[in-house]
């Protein structure tokens, strides 16, 4: 059994005869009443090599696939090793929130850092130290636009369906409206936005690229939702803003998004990294920690939480947020990852996954996998299939290659990385001909 | 100070390169495509390695020294855990995959849940939500969906005791309610006559962390379950304190009806800073109806028609629980009411050692944690909690926590946890007395600390009124 306490027999008798009581005494404070008079049931500790075993066996029953066609929120890229191997470093991972300022500049300076990559991403002018998730930066981000008289929030359909059902959850205990516009041929319209917006909306929230891969019109939908006086929130993919305009080009007060494909490992969902930017106007707004530069008393550029007036354990009832634990070691290894990549890389790894998304959809078309939206896309895509979309996933499976995730009885919705290259997208296509359809 | 990595740009200079294009160039709309790209770092590998170094020394972990940050529980990370979290099998699977494909996944999810529920006495948890807060906030919108259910619409208020994390009363406003602050008594508990005056059928539920943010047991536990419970309310626990209490007493028996965990306190998961953490949520079987999607029960996703909804993307921080399932295995049964024992037992100790130097907020057994007053040196000496915890930070130790429960005055917030030796608190409580000496001899110096770090004192106010949150590129 591991317990990892230091203490020797002799060093807790002495401890318990320094506070005067025996060994039976030290609960005493609890009603007798409510003690566990029985030990709780869950076995015996093991040794370390037996836990690892038993978790090896767990590890093993999970299939890692060779070959990962599915994104939907969760995408597989190349981690360099410099990434995992400085955002494990001891002194990173094993720190509390940095409280204590004089002893925790490098935390500060990295969180500082990760603002800044962020703020470049997106355009904007001030960015949290992170949130749980996207769709939990997606929810946080509702309350910094509601107003007296504006509730209505506009989301697009095309948003990922997590984000909307979180931002649902969020807002379920308050007056806030929620209401899902219909997309055309797999983007909002200006049409569609034109009749839902009036004086009682919030703010329009987006997805770019979207849930279904299309790339929105953001530049005309901004200049409707702005001259309606709400405003305009983008959940914006990190790794696209390389290659895109940011959404504050677009016109965009507030950029959210998932950050998960700078760097982090698909887990199974979790831990991810939401990240929530603004501009100016709004930066009061953003929930949760946030870290400023500042001097020390001798002049030194020093970093430290800032604005903690907005917070949780200053404003207690009247924060709109109850932020506390963030992201903040993914938010680390997001800065390395970018850091490790640089402008160019970051680019690159956008505009690999765009090329070999097209390709792969030109060959799909090939076999009869046609396009279902015919508006343009970034590294996603929802295609028909010719057949049942689960006997092509099921077929795939069998190749070791996770398909596209089924959206409909025949509809896959395909992501394409760098991680994959043309050959093995060749041998994907060749498979579902020779074997599949 | 460290430069900025944006301080080390040299243009078209680079670290990571990617293989060649092997696809055809794509054209898109040049409406949409940056015409300048981002202005971030340019930077090589070696860059990178020595920049993050650099800032790693100057960070400071539970693996670099004693950590007593009240209501933190900066215990010992089990290197294990990490080993185990980043297994393939664990770190490399697609959220999305099919259920036959994640089987291990699953498996230590409903396992994990089974093992959290029996050491707090509850009937289900939830592994959704992401950190304590997120916690606070789920079970809250269990508990309004419970009363909802049952068609009893009155209830717009939560109680919260002056004493509770301010993550309390900031969720209950996220999830709709007003809220009702109720004083602590001569003891540091609950104020049984000031809870039984604001009991009423508006009262949708108190929130509570036992032992308190005093780091004392409230012996009315059970009392005041019954009286909220009485008056229709539900009892919420706080686990923020869990680490004091395992194999001793559980939530679900004290009478509590939602406890929500920190499994990056009391299951010894890495704080990374600030996080990912997180918060798993445990009801009694009357709220199990609620629990939010993405939540797993033997094995399977369940689908609760009455669900509360989605609190995040998929199923929470599994990484973390992967950590925590690790850990429980390790330590089992007698482990988990062994390190609850030792982290009681090593407060007490600092306590009794303490108790001549600087008065106890609450001079009475403790559990896990203790605060001290220092308002009489500051009074004395005009030397304060801050000053002393930045004269504790030249001796590389961390300070405890400052400030904190609100409800006394220049408060330090002392948690050492069991993963701690005597020798270590031995040389923390010798610090402490030396510096309070310090306090009596030179207080200029105690004013001015601290020395050592790699800066001097941060001027907070200018960070807020002028705040500058990004680089100047």
């Amino acid at each position: 059994m591991a317990s990892y306490l230091l203490n020797t027999q002799t060093q807790t008798q002495e401890m318990l005869d320094t506070i005067g009581i025996k060994q039976d005494q030290l609960f005493d404070m609890i009603p007798s009443k409510l003690r566990l008079k029985r030990a709780i049931k869950l076995p015996e500790g093991l040794s370390e090599m037996e836990v690892l075993q038993k978790l090896s066996a767990l590890a093993a029953q999970n299939k890692v696939y060779s070959t990962i066609l599915r994104g939907a929120g969760a995408e597989q890229h190349f981690i360099p090793a410099v990434v995992k191997q400085l955002s494990n470093r001891e002194e990173f991972v094993s720190a509390y929130t940095p409280y204590q300022a004089e002893f925790s500049q490098g935390i500060l300076q990295s969180i500082f850092e990760y603002q800044t990559d962020i703020c470049e991403l997106t355009g904007m002018d001030g960015a949290n130290a992170s949130v749980y998730d996207g769709a939990t930066a997606a929810a946080e981000s509702i309350a910094m636009v509601l107003e007296r008289t504006r509730k209505t929030i506009l989301i697009a359909d095309s948003t990922h369906p997590h984000v909307i059902d979180t931002i649902k959850t969020y807002t379920s205990c308050h007056d806030t409206v929620i209401e899902v516009l219909k997309t055309e041929n797999g983007i909002l319209s200006v049409d569609t936005l034109k009749q839902a917006l009036n004086q009682n909306t919030a703010a329009l929230l987006i997805q770019q690229p979207n849930y279904l891969g299309c790339l929105e019109n953001i530049e005309s939908l901004a200049q409707m939702v702005h001259a309606s006086g709400a405003k305009l929130i983008v959940y914006a993919h990190p790794l696209t803003l390389a290659y895109l305009k940011s959404p504050r080009a677009l016109g965009a007060d507030i950029a959210v998004g998932e950050a998960q494909p700078l760097g982090l490992s698909l887990a199974f969902g979790g831990p991810y990294l939401g990240y929530m930017a603004a501009t100016n106007e709004l930066i009061r707004r953003l929930p949760g920690r946030i870290v400023g530069q500042t001097l020390d008393t001798e002049g030194k550029r020093s970093f430290v939480l800032t604005l903690q007036a907005r917070e949780q354990h200053i404003r207690r009832e009247k924060a709109t947020s109850s932020l506390c634990s963030n992201q903040a070691l993914c938010a680390l290894t997001a800065s390395v990852y970018v850091a490790a990549m640089g402008p160019q890389g970051l680019k690159e790894v956008a505009e690999h996954s765009l090329r070999k998304a097209h390709y792969f959809q030109t060959e799909l078309d090939k076999i009869g996998f046609t396009l279902k939206y015919t508006t343009p896309f970034f590294h996603e895509f929802v295609t028909k299939t010719p057949i049942s979309a689960k006997k092509i996933e099921s077929c795939l499976e069998q190749h070791d290659i996770l398909s596209g995730l089924v959206v409909g009885p025949q509809e896959i919705l395909w992501c394409v990385t760098e991680t994959t290259t043309k050959a093995q997208l060749d041998e994907v296509v060749k498979i579902l001909k020779e074997a599949c359809l | 100070m460290s430069a900025l990595i944006f301080e080390r740009s040299i243009k078209n200079r680079r670290g990571i390169t990617l293989p060649e294009f092997d696809c055809p160039e794509v054209h898109l709309d040049e409406n949409i495509v940056r015409a300048a790209a981002p202005r971030l770092a340019q930077v090589g590998e070696v860059d990178v390695v020595r920049h993050y170094m650099e800032l790693s020394r100057n960070a400071f972990g539970v693996d670099n020294g004693f950590y007593p940050l009240g209501s933190c529980t900066m215990k010992y990370n089990p290197k294990l855990n990490e080993q185990t979290a980043s297994l393939p099998g664990f770190s490399d699977i697609h959220p999305l995959q099919s259920p036959d494909s994640v089987k291990g996944a699953l498996r230590l999810m409903s396992e994990l849940s089974q093992q959290l529920c029996e050491v707090t006495g509850m009937d289900g948890f939830t592994l959704q939500p992401s950190a304590g807060a997120h916690g606070e906030f789920t079970g809250l919108l269990l508990i309004h969906a419970y009363h909802e259910d049952r068609k009893d619409v009155k209830r717009s208020k939560v109680i919260v005791p002056d004493s509770a994390h301010g993550t309390n009363p900031a969720s209950a406003n996220m999830a709709g309610y007003s809220i009702i602050n109720v004083p602590s008594n001569a003891e540091g508990g609950v104020d049984v006559e000031a809870l039984r005056s604001v009991l009423s059928d508006e009262v949708a539920a108190l929130m509570l962390t036992n032992p308190n943010t005093l780091g004392l047991f409230d012996p009315n536990i059970e009392e005041i379950a019954k009286m909220v419970h009485e008056a229709g309310g539900l009892v919420y626990y706080d686990g923020a304190n869990l680490n004091a209490i395992m194999g001793e007493v559980r939530p679900g028996d004290m009478g509590f009806d939602v406890v929500h965990l920190n499994l990056h306190k009391t299951f010894s998961t890495p704080h990374g800073g600030g996080g990912p953490g997180s918060g798993p949520v445990g009801v009694k079987a009357h709220l199990l109806p609620y629990l939010p999607d993405g939540t797993v029960v033997k094995e399977k996703f369940i689908a609760n028609e009455k669900s509360i909804g989605r609190l995040r993307s998929f199923y929470g921080n599994f990484l973390v629980n992967v950590r925590a399932y690790t850990y429980i295995l390790s330590l089992g049964s007698n482990g988990l009411k062994e390190a609850s024992y030792n982290a009681v037992l090593n407060a007490n100790y600092m306590m009794a050692k303490l108790k001549d130097h600087f008065p106890v907020a609450y001079p009475v057994p403790c559990m896990h944690e203790f605060v001290l007053s220092l308002q009489k040196l500051k009074d004395e000496t005009g030397v304060n909690a801050k000053d002393m915890c930045k004269g504790l930070l030249d001796y590389k130790v961390h300070p405890p926590t400052m400030y904190f429960p609100l409800i006394v005055h220049e408060a330090l917030m002392i948690e050492p946890t069991e993963t701690e030796s005597k020798e270590t608190m031995d040389e923390f409580i010798r610090i402490l007395i030396e510096l309070k000496d310090k306090a009596y001899t030179d207080p200029e110096y105690l004013h001015n600390a601290p020395y050592t770090t790699p800066i001097k004192r941060v001027d907070d106010v200018l960070a807020a009124r002028h705040p500058v949150l990004k680089a100047v590129l």
